[in-house]
């Protein structure tokens, strides 16, 4: 097993989280992109700490943290999310002009 | 690990097509339940990655975390905001998409070029494999206290938060003859009396 098949597959991940993260028009689909791209950071820590660190293992202490913030970043998110749409009604993100000028 | 190089080779490809294919149905899919119930797949086939990596506490975490957590958390949004919406269709959308197609396109490209040209210092030590757990517990309470604390702080910050800005605001009732405040009449605030839905008299 080579370490650039784990990181060709955490490019690929990453590079279709952006492509979800722009395109999309559904709030909840854009905070399902930002959670596919840090699982292609958790994935690339992963690989660096088995073939660069395989006994400090710093890599995987610095992936629970990643871990840790994403699901705190989930909740708020989603809080957000249902903050607006109880005043907006709508889950478009083109009818969201808020903080824009 | 001790698994064959053939073993891990195929497992490795399973794995990586059921990530990719998720990712592309959680992005591409117009139903967005069957987005959120793929993303659980993608979690979990990430898991299974982290194992063949020697990372067996990340792998559980990461199911305690995501598959159980913020998966039923993203469903329990879906539900409490789905609404049968149409969106109004953007001249020129295809554009956009073409447009950040290309851009993913070439960053892929990008990192590919650099993934595949970059001399790797791979290490040849054996990895610490089951002792990973024991490892990264002496790592957070001694190098990595500070970060530990700090996490735990940003949780219950996020939780308190999250619930203060998912709460439903309720107006109090107007007495009659008093004027309604100006903060009352703002067009975004919540129309919801606390008299759980009657409507005042208006007579």
């Amino acid at each position: 097993m080579q370490l650039e098949y784990f990181l060709l597959v955490a490019a690929a991940l990453f590079c279709i989280g952006i492509y979800g993260l722009v395109t999309s028009r559904n709030v909840i689909r854009v905070l399902m992109s930002i959670e596919l791209m840090l699982n292609a950071v958790n994935l690339n820590l992963m690989a660096f700490s088995n073939y660069l660190d395989p006994v400090g293992i710093n890599g995987q202490v610095f992936a629970v943290f990643v871990i840790s913030i994403a699901a705190a970043e989930a909740a708020v998110g989603l809080a957000i999310v249902l903050s607006i749409y109880r005043n907006r009604d709508t889950v478009d993100m083109e009818q969201f002009n808020l903080l824009k000028w | 690990m001790t698994l064959a190089e053939g073993v891990q080779l195929v497992a490795f490809g399973i794995l990586t097509a059921m990530t990719l294919g998720g990712a592309l149905g959680v992005v591409l899919l117009d139903n967005i339940v069957y987005s959120a119930f793929l993303l659980g797949g993608v979690f979990t086939s990430m898991s299974g990655l982290y194992i063949l990596l020697n990372a067996g506490f990340v792998a559980a975490a990461q199911v305690l975390v995501y598959v159980g957590a913020v998966s039923v958390l993203i469903l329990f949004g879906i539900m409490l905001v789905n609404k049968e919406q149409p969106f109004i269709p953007m001249k020129q959308a295809w554009l956009g998409k073409a447009a950040t197609g290309g851009v993913c396109v070439g960053l892929f490209a990008l990192l590919t070029a650099s993934t595949l040209n970059t001399p790797w210092a791979i290490s040849t030590e054996v990895p610490t494999g089951e002792m990973a757990t024991v490892a990264i517990g002496i790592h957070f309470f001694t190098d990595y206290l500070l970060p530990f604390e700090l996490a735990s702080m940003l949780l219950l910050i996020a939780l308190i938060g999250a619930i203060v800005l998912a709460r439903r605001e309720l107006i109090p009732d107007v007495a009659p003859g008093e004027p309604a405040s100006e903060a009352l009449q703002l067009p975004e605030r919540p129309r919801e009396l606390v008299s759980s839905g009657s409507l005042p008299d208006t007579d």
